[in-house]
């Protein structure tokens, strides 16, 4: 059985370590704060220009002033700080940011990403994903594994724009978890019920055992 | 030699000119100069260039200069909240420079610091990239951005004091002081204008120097996603 979004944001969860700076995508990212594991102890970073984020606000409690990056109203924590774009972004490309979780349309076996523009199509704006894929620690990807045509949306390579080259870590989808290697993404685990052949039935990204 | 203003109006009398080129802070309608953006309006200066994390939202923020055609041009990070903008944008009527967000921080920042350009690895790789110098360092690729100066910068700030000293709350602070560092006129509202004895200079965010105008607004602080859990 595949994991669901929630699953997905529960196994994604397991990456987070004690101590670490973490920055969550918009999207199932978001949902990985509601399973941080027992005893982990993890600050939030929000690249608005906050560190230690909180839950999101009781009714009385919200303040057009503090809110993330996903322009949602937020609460503080005892160990927040506040500072300006520049800091914020000084923590993500100066490297000192442990680990970004985020989601994407396309992942490339050499770990390219693409997440921001498909050409045609309305485009928004990259945000911060260009800067947190470059210079975050770690890249973690959470995604669906395939389109809803069933196509693959782990490829040999990216067809859509870059958002970064070479930047993807590892990767999260409902069928289990890979990492990108030398000559391909590497299965490291796969979902309950999942074997390697439904995988690989839905993955034109070379596997690697 | 006064730095203190009554209105938006009076704080841009004599600065605008069509074509300009305006640095504001913000992100999305967290800490927006609101009283500047309808100064600006009421002042329908044309063919403005707008380095701005955001457009703002219909009806509101820098969304309100779309209205009347008054920008060409955004540098933006993302402008996914905005259908007016998004028509003038595919009819060709508006152009827009997407830059990545700490790209686009940091211009401001080095604008304002002297600095003509910096290396970075943000877009190395992708379509940001191309047309821009690449240079090693340590066995590393990085791309050649430059420092962004413009004519005024339009700043919002939760308290200053009449030299100009600025003081920001909480996520509200955001683009503000790179926008106010690299303003050749940096105007500033503020909630609370208040003497300079009564800011602590151990907790001013952007110091006087940065700012030539100040004036008291009044700020609707509207909230874009309200989001909430059960109490």
């Amino acid at each position: 059985m595949a994991w669901d979004r929630n699953q997905m944001a529960e196994r994604a969860a397991q990456e987070l370590e004690d101590g670490f700076y973490v920055n969550l995508g918009i999207g199932i990212p978001t949902l990985v704060a509601n399973y941080i594991p027992e005893g982990v102890d993890v600050t939030l970073q929000s690249e608005n220009g906050m560190l230690g984020m909180g839950p999101f606000p009781t009714e009385d409690a919200v303040d057009p002033d503090l809110i993330n990056a996903g322009k949602q109203t937020i609460t503080e924590l005892d160990r927040t700080s506040y500072f300006s774009s520049a800091d914020s972004f000084a923590m993500i490309r100066g490297g000192h940011i442990n680990l970004s979780i985020l989601g994407a349309m396309e992942v490339a076996e050499n770990g390219d990403l693409a997440n921001w523009m498909i050409p045609g199509k309305l485009v928004k704006g990259m945000g911060g994903a260009m800067d947190l894929v470059a210079g975050v620690q770690r890249v973690v990807v959470v995604m669906d594994h395939a389109n809803k045509k069933g196509e693959s949306k782990l490829l040999k390579a990216c067809t859509l724009p870059l958002t970064g080259a070479g930047v993807v870590d590892r990767v999260i989808t409902g069928l289990g978890v890979f990492d990108v290697v030398d000559g391909g993404l590497k299965v490291v685990e796969l979902a309950p019920d999942v074997t390697l052949d439904d995988v690989k039935a839905v993955t034109e990204a070379n596997l690697v055992s | 030699m006064g730095k203190v203003y009554q209105s938006a109006d009076e704080a841009l009398e004599g600065v605008l000119f069509d074509g300009m080129l305006i640095a504001s802070g913000g992100f999305g309608l967290c800490g927006i100069p609101e009283n500047l953006i309808a100064g600006i309006k009421k002042a329908g200066t044309k063919n403005l260039t707008i380095a701005s994390n955001n457009a703002g939202i219909d009806g509101f923020g820098l969304g309100l200069l779309l209205e009347d055609r008054q920008v060409d041009k955004m540098i933006s990070s993302y402008v996914g909240e905005n259908d007016l903008f998004m028509q003038q944008y595919l009819a060709g009527d508006l152009e827009i420079e997407f830059n990545p967000q700490g790209t686009l921080a940091e211009r401001m920042r080095a604008g304002g610091a002297g600095i003509p350009g910096f290396y970075t690895k943000t877009g190395v790789g992708t379509a940001v990239a191309e047309g821009k110098e690449h240079k090693e360092f340590d066995g590393k690729t990085y791309i050649l951005e430059h420092g962004i100066k413009a004519d005024i910068a339009i700043v919002k700030a939760w308290k200053g004091d009449t030299q100009g000293n600025l003081v920001f709350r909480k996520t509200a602070q955001n683009f503000n002081p790179m926008a106010a560092m690299c303003g050749k006129i940096t105007i500033a509202e503020v909630e609370e204008l208040v003497e300079p004895h009564e800011l602590d200079g151990d907790t001013i965010d952007t110091p006087s120097v940065f700012v030539q105008r100040i004036f008291k607004g009044d700020h609707e602080k509207r909230i874009e996603q309200r989001t909430t859990r059960a109490a």
